[in-house]
């Protein structure tokens, strides 16, 4: 058997606080160590969302980034707008609904200068696996490619929309529609602001 | 001879006698609340394994060292600091995993596998004894919750390790996706390891 220590206040505190300074030292190092890679891992998943959202663009989005604050939304919506030589080709918009199964659903909606949608990718989501993260299955999004939301009602069918909901998961796919409609929304917003680029 | 015979049967014993899933049923939380497919289970569990070693490690060199009282207080620093430390590289270095397994990483704080074994092996026995143990036990738990994550996939959702054999339409037993699921198949798969360790032993 192992002699321990004697469980007098004075060890008892020393030895509390060497082993809270040991952890917090090593917790500042570590962190320091994974700051700058855990910054290029979130840099690396916008740049692939945008590129499969967005037309081939020549400029950088993530630079040419435009904010503003709608009043629809609780956050500032952000616009990644897509250029190519010079020319507005389209743009990724950001769309969130909080009326999800269980949390927040953080979607990107690349338009294309009329409004169409391009594409979509899910950013964010905590819905049921193997239910509503379906969400990022190319079965459901497949319907989105190509509609524009001006003639192609967002809401589930259930509720006198268009779009087909996720078996299991119709909650899920009201908070996905809600948050494409608020990007397609900030998207109108975005156009009326800066003017009718030429395109 | 006798010491690594020893280590032999510590190291087995994590996996097969007392595996801290299917026979000592510790850290149920992860192993329900994670393993909806084949790749979150094994993710979890080669966490917790890398999780459950260091503190292992750790506790075994400063044993001597730590008041009776303030022990658990001890260990719980120790075991908390390295889950922060493997959220933070998963989040730099394989971030798929770490939105997958999501607030489940720093629960692995609280899992009971972990502070049993600092408490009832590490904090008494010596660094090479609770290397051997916290393997064993790690790679208990590791198969444990991949042959959970795969049943619940396969059954659930038609596919392994995210290879489907079944088309996206296909009816699939959802509920073994579903928490319910967790508890149901978990039972099944109790009963057929302790079946089977039966028989061997």
């Amino acid at each position: 058997m192992v002699k321990k220590k004697e469980s007098t206040l004075v060890n008892m505190v020393v030895v509390l606080f060497v082993i809270t300074l040991a952890a917090g030292l090593s917790l500042g190092y570590v962190n320091d160590l994974t700051l700058e890679p855990k910054a290029r891992a979130r840099l690396a998943k916008m740049v692939r969302s945008l590129n499969i959202i967005l037309p081939q663009y020549d400029n950088n989005p993530i630079a040419d980034v435009y904010k503003f604050k709608a009043e629809f939304a609780k956050d500032s919506m952000a616009i990644y707008p897509a250029l190519r030589d010079s020319a507005f080709v389209g743009a990724a918009v950001t769309g969130t609904s909080d009326k999800g199964y269980s949390g927040i659903v953080r979607l990107m909606v690349g338009f294309e200068p009329d409004g169409t949608i391009k594409n979509i990718a899910v950013l964010e989501q905590k819905e049921t696996p193997g239910l509503g993260t379906k969400m990022k299955g190319e079965k459901f999004l497949r319907q989105f490619r190509g509609k524009n939301p001006s003639s192609f009602d967002l809401k589930v069918e259930k509720d006198g929309g268009e779009v087909d909901a996720l078996a299991g998961a119709t909650i899920s796919t009201r908070a996905f529609s809600e948050a494409t409609q608020q990007a397609y929304d900030a998207y109108l917003e975005y156009r009326q602001k800066i003017g009718k680029p030429d395109n | 001879m006798a010491d690594t015979l020893n280590h032999k049967q510590n190291f087995l014993r994590g996996i097969i006698k007392e595996n801290p899933v299917f026979v000592m049923l510790l850290g149920m939380c992860p192993t329900l609340g994670v393993t909806s497919s084949a790749f979150n289970g094994l993710g979890m569990g080669l966490a917790t394994l890398f999780v459950l070693l260091m503190s292992n490690i750790v506790v075994s060199l400063i044993k001597s060292q730590i008041p009776n009282k303030v022990r658990i207080p001890a260990f719980i620093v120790i075991i908390a600091s390295f889950v922060t430390v493997v959220e933070m590289v998963l989040e730099a270095f394989i971030p798929f995993l770490y939105e997958q397994l999501g607030i489940f990483i720093p629960l692995i704080v609280v899992n009971c596998l972990i502070l049993g074994r600092a408490e009832a092996f590490a904090s008494k026995n010596s660094l090479m004894a609770s290397i051997v143990d916290a393997l064993g036990m790690g790679i208990g738990f590791v198969i444990a919750l991949t042959a959970l994550g795969a049943t619940r996939e396969i059954l659930g959702n038609g596919s392994l390790f995210e290879m489907r054999f079944l088309s996206e339409d296909a009816n699939t037993l959802i509920l073994f996706i579903l928490p319910p699921g967790a508890f149901i198949a978990l039972a099944y798969l109790a009963i057929v390891f302790n079946r089977l360790t039966q028989k061997n032993g």
